[in-house]
């Protein structure tokens, strides 16, 4: 593989860490979302509510950040996979829609079916939002049909083939996982033990499915692991990847549910950088047809704008950084409602 | 209907809808500053459950602002896919640049003004409100530089020819001040500030006619007022000053604006009138004669260009233009007075007496409202037929890959959508004000009010 580091290369690098920020922050509250629903007690599901309260619009940011980022560093990618993904891409602006406002919505009123109803908003929109970016990611790997015009030219119908479907649901069970982890962090008592055995189930759960997919995708998908064959190097991530993995039954036995939520967050981002070095140099392959594949050169922006938004990010990004910690800092612990919860 | 007109409505519906709310965040953001700047100074508690009681409402105006921008964000490389290749180079960085510069300040803090008030100390919490109100005024910073930039394209160059052709940044400051987007950006932040004070004027007047909260009412009206007061007046004054760039730089633009179809010297400036374009006349009209050659030029005798002077497919509409425009300007007129009104009342000291004016203020809320929809539509509708203005027509920047039928459908689901969101927000809105500031002290001291209004245990 020729690797250069030049300015488009650094700009798929910096695409790539926002959309893992993005999976590693919002991957834990999409997940609370998912199992939401398991809570049963109006009290306990305002707990793990307020859990993500002060954070997730934050965490959402992070994609907002990465859809401008693709926009100014890679205007076709952005392009051809907005319009081609159409209709897919109309459900996940709703379903985010209504996660957001069923979290704001849901507990400024006492009735019943008011609650109810934004309970299962929020939670089938949690879990429609994570297999929605799956099913997207699996249709990259799998190549989606692309003309000379850079334009796409299949249907909706293509993007929901089978893999892509696994891919959806993998990455449903990577926040499940990863979900239920955050929420042991920030509950206590007999909701944090109920919420325990959710996360041993969910592990299992995750790494069923990542063995099948993995699988699947050495079979099927051979260009996948190409950039691995005589860079021995390059085992090191997928070998930290499974580390990561099994390191987390083990923090979580032993309590450690901090260790065990960077451990899934390491994990995460370890499963980023292998399916960034599978498509590289290439953002959305072309299948048939690979000669319109989009890459990080015939697809970016001008050098000038590439290096003005690098400009952008140097400044910006510490400043991000800065919020961040802040942010969650002053929100640690276990959650506490109050006043002025949800 | 073909995609061009679905996905122009699709993105004049969700751009409007979205910008009923960052007006609202935007002005009660300084308000909020105001409010606990004038706590910490004073002490007075009053000021606190003000503040808390404000907070309280932007939190929901921001959840539907977030909620609605998301579409925006994607919204053009879904519907304008082709727009996107040709200004991504540069308008993909004022997106970019608003996600990291303001987004992340505006959210992060707001986590800490809305759940923090017991977890950091007042200095912080104030710092936070600050960064708050910081952090959605820089949004609009970007996002009308973007949008500028369509308006009066400035430091670029065109590379490629035909389908592949794109602008390209060729200097980033000539970019981001481009010729219209110091004054549109002034303009646009006094708009969201009167859409502000004048929100928190109307809910405060609606209280003193009810006789409750009194004296909170009455402090929150001073400080909205000077805001109005400042703000209306700084209106004019920059959209003056936008006027004066629309002719220099949309001359079409212009025209459209006040209807002139021949070019005139002098020529006279419509107050209002409807315009009938199949025989190029305003009728029912009444018009200052001069007025626009002065206004523009300072000579009376200026020539302005009518619309024959250009091409007919490069000629905007024109009555929807000249009304919304028209309608702006007669808003922005009644909001100087109604805030002038208040400021001699309030000198007087029969601000708080005169229930015609306190109904007055209640119903003022929907005029900013109105005039910031009714701006853009001129400003948008104005660029017509181009998307990027003389660059790029609207009908060539489509997603080629999207078909009408795929637009109607998301078009239709918007709708439903954003009208159920709609009223919901009222009604929540509507009970929070029903709940009213008081209920504060009545449970407990730290932002008990919410106990009332969530409900909990
Ligand atoms: C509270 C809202 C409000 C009020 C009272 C006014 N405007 Fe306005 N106007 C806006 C809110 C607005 C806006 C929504 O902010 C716009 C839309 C696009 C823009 O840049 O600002 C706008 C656009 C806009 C434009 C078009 C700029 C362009 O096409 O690039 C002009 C010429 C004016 N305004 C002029 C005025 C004048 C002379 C007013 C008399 C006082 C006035 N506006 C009141
Ligand atoms: C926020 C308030 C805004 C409102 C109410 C608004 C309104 C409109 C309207 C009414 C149209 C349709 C024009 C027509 O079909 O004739 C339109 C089109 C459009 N506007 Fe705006 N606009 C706003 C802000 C923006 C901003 C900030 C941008 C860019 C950053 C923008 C970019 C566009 C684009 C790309 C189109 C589609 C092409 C077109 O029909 O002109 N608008 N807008
Ligand atoms: C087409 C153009 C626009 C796009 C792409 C856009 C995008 C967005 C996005 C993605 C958000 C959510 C941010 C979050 O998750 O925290 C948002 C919210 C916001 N936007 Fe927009 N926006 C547009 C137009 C405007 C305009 C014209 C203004 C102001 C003049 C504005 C001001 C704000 C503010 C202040 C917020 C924070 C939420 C709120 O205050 O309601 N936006 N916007």
């Amino acid at each position: 593989m020729e690797f250069t580091l030049d300015l488009n290369t650094i700009w798929f690098i910096l695409i790539g860490v926002l959309l893992a920020g993005y999976a590693i922050l919002d991957g834990f509250d999409l997940g609370v979302g998912a199992f939401y629903l398991l809570v049963k007690d109006d009290k306990d599901r305002r707990v793990i509510l307020n859990s993500i309260g002060p954070v997730w619009d934050g965490n959402e940011v992070w994609l907002v950040t990465g859809g401008g980022a693709l926009f100014a560093a890679f205007p076709d990618v952005y392009a051809t996979v907005f319009s081609g993904f159409y209709t897919a891409f109309m459900f996940l602006l709703f379903v985010l829609i209504f996660r957001a406002v069923a979290i704001e919505f849901r507990s400024k009123q006492q009735m019943k079916w008011w609650r109810k109803w934004w309970d299962i908003s929020f939670s089938v929109s949690s879990i429609l939002i994570a297999f929605l970016m799956g099913v997207a990611l699996g249709n990259i790997i799998t190549g989606i049909p692309l003309g000379a015009d850079k334009e796409f030219a299949g249907s909706f119908f293509d993007l929901l083939n089978p893999y892509s479907i696994l891919v959806g649901v993998t990455t449903v069970a990577l926040f499940i996982m990863h979900g239920t982890i955050y929420a042991t962090m920030k509950t206590e008592g007999e909701l944090q033990n109920k919420i325990r055995t959710w996360v041993n189930n969910s592990i299992i759960f995750f790494v069923m499915m990542y063995a099948v997919l993995t699988t699947t995708t050495l079979i099927y998908y051979p260009h996948m692991s190409e950039h691995f064959i005589g860079e021995p190097f390059l085992y090191v991530v997928a070998l930290l990847n499974m580390l990561a993995i099994a390191n987390i039954p083990r923090e979580i036995h032993h309590g450690k549910e901090f260790l065990a939520f960077l451990s899934s967050g390491f994990s995460i981002l370890t499963l980023f950088i292998l399916f960034a070095i599978g498509i590289f140099p290439n953002i959305v392959i072309s299948n048939p047809n690979p000669e319109y594949s989009l890459t990080i050169y015939n697809a970016a922006s001008s050098q000038t704008t590439l290096n003005i938004m690098l400009i952008i990010a140097a400044i910006g990004v510490p400043f991000v950084l800065a919020y961040t910690f802040t942010i969650y800092w002053v929100f640690r612990g276990k959650v506490k409602i109050d006043s002025t919860s949800y | 209907m073909d995609v061009e007109i679905l996905s122009r409505l699709q993105f004049a519906i969700t751009i409007a809808f979205h910008y009923i709310y960052p007006p609202l965040s935007i002005g009660i953001g300084v308000l909020l500053v105001i409010m606990e700047g004038l706590f910490l100074k004073t002490k007075n508690p009053e000021y606190e459950k003000l503040t808390r009681f404000w907070v309280k409402i932007f939190a929901l105006i921001f959840a539907v602002g977030v909620a609605t921008g998301i579409v925006m964000e994607f919204e053009f490389g879904t519907n304008w896919a082709t727009y996107s290749r040709y200004v991504g180079d540069i308008f993909g960085s004022a997106l970019a640049a608003e996600g990291i510069f303001a987004f992340f300040l505006e959210s992060g803090f707001l986590a800490i003004l809305v759940f923090g008030w017991n977890k950091v100390g007042p200095k912080v919490h104030f710092l936070s409100t600050i960064m708050v109100s910081l952090g959605s005024m820089l949004s609009a910073v970007w996002i009308v530089v973007a949008n500028s930039w369509q308006q009066t394209p400035a430091g670029f160059h065109i590379v490629g020819e035909g389908l592949n052709a794109r602008a390209e940044v060729t200097n980033f400051w000539d970019m981001i001040f481009n010729p219209s987007s110091v004054d549109r950006l002034l303009h646009v932040l006094s708009g969201a500030w009167l859409a502000g004070a004048f929100f928190v004027l109307s809910v405060s007047a609606f209280y003193l006619i009810k006789k409750r909260h009194i004296e909170l009412s009455q402090k929150a009206i001073k400080i909205a007022l000077t805001l109005a007061v400042l703000a209306s007046l700084f209106q004019l004054f920059t959209g003056d000053r936008s006027a004066i760039g629309v002719s220099e730089n949309q001359p079409a633009k212009l025209a459209a604006y006040e209807a002139h179809f021949d070019s005139l010297a002098p020529a006279p400036m419509y107050l209002f009138g409807w315009v009938d374009e199949h025989n190029q006349e305003v009728k029912f009209s009444v018009a200052i004669p001069k007025l626009l050659s002065i206004l523009i030029s300072g000579n009376p005798d200026y020539k302005v260009k009518g619309l024959n002077y250009f091409k007919p497919e490069d000629k905007p509409p024109v009555n929807i233009v000249f009304q919304s425009y028209h309608f702006m300007v007669a808003i922005g007129f009644a909001l100087i007075t109604i805030s002038l009104l208040g400021l001699l009342f309030w000198w007087r000291g029969s601000l708080f007496k005169k229930k015609w004016y306190l109904y007055i203020l209640v119903f003022s809320v929907l005029l900013p409202q109105i005039a910031n929809q009714l701006g853009w539509i001129s400003a948008e509708v104005g660029r017509q037929p181009w998307i990027v203005y003389g660059l790029l027509r609207t009908s060539e920047a489509l997603s080629k890959a999207v078909e009408a039928n795929q637009v109607l459908f998301s078009l239709i689901l918007f709708i439903i959508i954003y009208a159920l969101l709609f009223v919901l927000f009222i009604y929540l809105l509507n009970e929070k004000i029903k709940a009213g500031p008081e209920e504060i002290d009545k449970s407990s001291m730290v932002y008990g009010h919410q106990k009332h209004v969530i409900g909990s245990d």
